[in-house]
């Protein structure tokens, strides 16, 4: 054992792990973060695998980022800058396109002339979204409490979350009843007719999940699209100048200025527990470290399974963590580009570059792409969300070249004959055969490109099946239930040992809320 | 262009001395016409405005049972409007709230034209169910222009070559000026003696020039927004988002307002039957309504008297504001003024304010908060029946 001990180790240096070692380093602790790899940020990343250009290797845009934790950690003055993604274009087979841009005349000129109707619906959903998401937004920011729970602290979160529901009034309620049941493209045809249009609002509610758009449950994760807007972000998507990776950076350097020290390429192998109590850290290469507490910001398989003996931990929870639905259904594709794709539809360079663009022409083509899922393949005709993300932040491509983002449903984990070099490269032809179906020049600009299957998720990024969530975004796997009814509030049943990766609550994203709210809770108990 | 022009950009644009532009429902209008809109205004009020009203929301309503369908979605009796006949009215949600304001003319037995201020064609098709009747949005293919002033009469006369002398308020009658078959309704958002001219696009360009060429003696002024936003206050005409929010997007109860609220009571049949909102708004008529929409005329004394504090005249507004100000009693707030302006006709500085019912009897002494040299202070007030002007030749 080495001879200084930290009060906290933070395992995993993910946007999570450094949030939370930064509050905690904030409040005069002393923290040291073990990261495996060589760049800290984990899923949220940015690195120049092609020469000139800078890739957000996995995710790629920012929703709900805390505006507290932005503030808290002054993440400002460590560089952090959040551009505005102001538009979304759906390409369709007739050769027209579905645009939604900044501009709400704009895009109810738009919709309008894909349906009058849908235009006005369209002003209604959003604003019923709007409200919805406030009423559920204080959920999002309580530490989760425990229903089962005789405790002051818990009774009082659960008396107010009560209330809170009351207050919504019949109407709002059974809305966000219908959301919480319905499937994505049920709840959307309830809005509107034009089958673009649901088809690309539904694409949301599929994200991270082993599921299609008519799965019941999807439904309710249009709502988190919304939620961002509450919070001064008004626009609900922005990109992070430099990439995702910036965001963990910046993250690092605010731990960094508080005291934190950040290890990379440190493999934490397992987790010491002496009398029940996690008492320090051994590394695959054999070094420990000694601490009063240790965090783990990685999924909860890994937490519970990977790092620990099975035999300090209860039967049940062993069981409930192996059943923690955690099955990975979504690929990235990153392009180096020598110009910009020409989307058939709006010829030449226009806005559209700089928002996002879908490949979601119907809810049927997501539908069909999901089916071949379930049968354990990949989508022959995939979903995609794209970004270029040189078009908002020139110093991402050389000038005048360009990268892509392209995030792809569905490449399950689970791959019938399991992932291969071939079959990566497959994958990744399906994808750029569905964008060049809208954009011709594509295959033909292509420079460099990267392929990432759920599998090298898991290998390259420690997420266990490639989850990108760290675990499904289903209902029974939110709030007080994330990961499980028992643990759901950052805490383990070894004295000392916390979670704080996003399968804890509120969830995967780039939030940072999992690494904040273990943060205070840990400083409360730390007191 | 991302945001569109009207059918008389072509001629406007020109015209716009400052390119001084607001956006109205998608659409580009002008604020002013000339550097400033004083005489705009005037032209309203001594002589005739030229405005263009396009961005209004247009809905041809023609079936068997058209008057069925708007009698379900509008406060006022639709069975009552004979052909010819126009109707101002209030449409509310299912609790009685206000969601728009616009009129409905009856241009034929099953022929109706609903204007409004936001889209509506979502909740007219919702209502229409099992009805025999057809809705089209025509905002579109039917320009407006709002001819407003003593003039009015004579300019929209020698323009479609017909005596309007028998055209009352609030009724609507087919012509041609120009060649150009248009209907001619006796309304307006002044205040003033007036006329609005809805015109298939396609001809809305010679009826303006039309209308320019026999105007020029009368004195016919194209007007922006600034002049109409000050005429409307002194009309008391209510504004959308500006005087009321509207239902649909009122994120909470409080932002909500019926039609007895807005006083618009007198536009609300409860002994029709079977409308949207009715039984919310007879239970509010019975428990009365807690809000009343009033004017508020600010005393020039007082005025003078915080201004005095930094030996100032009274400063009072060039054009008409719209940030809402709270309104007190002796005890504390009792409501809000939400737009007002200077009115140089009526030499007041008047407000149009929710007041909490029982401070809105007419004669109350209220106080409004005024900002001098960045300090707040309340200026003393006297509340007002709705409207500040009206003058005969409004109906005559
Ligand atoms: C392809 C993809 C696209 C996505 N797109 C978006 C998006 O556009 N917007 C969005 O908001 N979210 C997106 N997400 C989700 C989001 O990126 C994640 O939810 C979030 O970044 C997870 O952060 P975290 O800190 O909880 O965990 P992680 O980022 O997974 O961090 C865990 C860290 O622990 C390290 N680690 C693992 N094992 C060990 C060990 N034994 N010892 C030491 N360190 C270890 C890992 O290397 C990693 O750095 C995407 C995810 C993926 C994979």
């Amino acid at each position: 054992m080495s001879a200084s001990t930290y009060d906290a180790i933070v395992i995993g240096g993910g946007h999570n792990g450094l949030v939370n070692a930064a509050y905690l380093a904030r409040a005069g602790k002393r923290v040291l973060v073990l990261e495996r790899r060589h760049v800290v940020g984990g899923a949220a990343v940015t690195e120049e695998v092609h020469p000139g250009f800078k890739y957000s290797v996995c995710s790629y845009v920012v929703s709900l980022l805390r505006p507290e934790i932005i503030r808290d950690l002054d993440l400002s003055r460590h560089g952090l800058e959040i551009l505005p993604l102001e538009s979304t274009m759906t390409p369709m087979p007739n050769g027209d396109y579905l645009a939604r841009w900044a501009d709400r005349d704009q895009t109810r000129r738009e919709l309008y002339r894909h349906s009058p109707r849908d235009a006005d619906a369209y002003d209604d959903f959003g604003s019923l979204m709007y409200q919805l998401a406030f009423a559920v937004k204080p959920i999002l920011e309580m530490i989760p409490p425990d229903p089962t729970s005789v405790s002051v602290r818990d009774l009082r979160a659960l008396f107010r979350l009560g209330r809170h529901f009351q207050s919504l009034g019949a109407q709002r309620f059974h809305e966000l009843h219908k959301l919480m049941t319905m499937s994505a493209a049920d709840y959307l045809a309830e809005w509107f007719e034009t089958d673009v249009l649901k088809a690309t609002l539904s694409a949301s509610g599929i994200i991270g999940t082993f599921l299609g758009p008519r799965s019941p449950g999807t439904a309710y994760v249009l709502l988190h699209h919304y939620m961002g807007e509450l919070d001064g972000v008004f626009r609900a998507w922005g990109f992070a100048k430099g990439g995702t990776g910036a965001v963990s950076e910046a993250i690092a350097a605010s731990a960094q200025s508080f005291g934190a020290e950040v290890r990379l390429e440190s493999t934490v192998q397992e987790v010491t527990v002496r009398d029940g109590r996690a008492v320090g850290v051994v590394l695959q290469n054999g070094d420990e470290y000694a601490a009063k507490l240790v965090v783990s910001a990685l999924d909860p398989r890994r937490t519970f399974l990977g790092l620990l003996d099975r035999s300090h931990l209860p039967e049940d929870l062993l069981t409930d963590i192996e059943r923690f639905r955690i099955r990975g259904s979504s690929g990235k594709v990153n392009l180096a580009l020598d110009a910009l794709p020409d989307f058939t539809c709006l010829p030449g360079t226009g806005p559209h570059h700089r928002g996002a663009i879908s490949i979601s022409p119907s809810i049927d083509y997501l539908e069909r792409a999901y089916d071949d899922a379930k049968y354990g393949a990949f989508s022959r005709r995939p979903y995609v969300d794209m970004i270029m993300p040189s078009m908002i932040d020139p110093s991402m491509a050389p000038p005048g070249k360009h990268v892509m983002s392209c995030f792809v449903q569905y490449a399950p984990f689970a791959l019938n004959g399991g992932w291969s070099p071939e079959r990566r490269e497959a994958f990744g032809d399906a994808v750029i055969d569905a964008i060049a179906e809208y954009a011709p020049n594509l295959k033909d600009i292509i420079l460099h490109r990267q392929v990432v299957t759920p599998a090298d998720m898991e290998m390259e990024f420690g997420l266990t099946e490639g989850n990108i969530f760290h675990g499904e975004l289903a209902l029974n796997q939110l709030f007080f239930l994330r990961p499980t009814a028992e643990w759901a509030r950052y805490t383990t049943p070894i004295a000392g040992y916390y979670q704080c990766g996003s399968g804890t609550h509120p969830g995967g994203g780039i939030t940072g809320q999992p690494g904040r709210l273990a943060a205070l809770k840990i400083l409360g108990k730390l007191k | 262009m991302p945001l569109r022009t009207t059918p008389f950009h072509p001629r406007t644009a020109p015209l716009n001395q400052a390119q001084d532009w607001r956006r109205w429902s998608g659409f580009l209008v002008a604020s002013a016409y000339e550097l400033t809109h004083e005489r705009e205004y005037w032209a309203i009020r001594s002589a005739a405005a030229l405005l263009d009203v396009s961005p209004l929301y247009k809905y041809r309503v023609i079936g068997p049972d058209a008057g069925r369908l708007l009698d379900r979605v509008v406060t006022r009796n639709v069975a009552k409007c004979s052909v010819g006949q126009v109707m101002y009215t209030p449409w509310c949600d299912d609790d009685g709230k206000v969601m728009d304001d616009g009129t409905v003319a009856r241009l034929g037995d099953d022929v109706y034209r609903m204007t409004a201020a936001e889209p509506n064609l979502r909740w007219l098709h919702q209502h229409s169910r099992r009805l025999n009747v057809e809705v089209a949005d025509e905002s579109d293919a039917v320009a407006a222009l709002a001819v407003q002033g003593p003039n009015a009469r004579a300019v929209v006369s020698m323009a479609s070559e017909q005596d309007l002398a028998d055209l009352r308020f609030f009724r609507v009658t087919h012509a041609t000026i120009a060649g150009v078959a248009v209907t001619i309704s006796r309304t307006g958002y002044t205040g003033d003696l007036g006329y609005e001219i809805w015109i298939p696009q396609e001809g809305a360009r010679q009826v303006w020039d039309a209308l320019v060429r026999v105007g020029k003696p009368w004195g016919l002024t194209p007007a922006g927004m600034l002049a109409l936003d000050m005429a409307r206050i002194e009309a008391g005409l209510i504004l959308i988002d500006v005087d009321y929010v509207p239902a649909r997007r009122a994120i909470i109860e409080l932002r909500k307002s019926s039609p007895f609220e807005l006083n618009l009571a007198w536009t609300v049949k409860l002994d029709k039957s079977g409308f949207v909102g009715r039984p919310a708004l007879l239970a509010e008529r019975d428990r009365r309504p807690t809000w009343q929409l009033r004017g508020l005329a600010i005393e020039w004394e007082s005025l003078e008297e915080v201004y005095a504090e930094f030996r100032l005249p009274p400063q009072v507004p060039t054009a008409a504001w719209r940030v809402s100000r709270p309104v007190y009693a002796m005890g504390g707030q009792v409501g809000y003024a939400t737009s007002g302006c200077w009115s140089p006709l009526l030499k007041k500085y008047i407000t149009l304010a929710h007041l909490e019912a029982p401070y809105a009897a007419a004669g109350t002494e209220l106080m409004v908060e005024v900002t001098a040299e960045h300090r707040r202070r309340k200026a003393r007030a006297q509340v007002v029946d709705l409207p500040f002007f009206y003058p005969d030749r409004k109906r005559a």
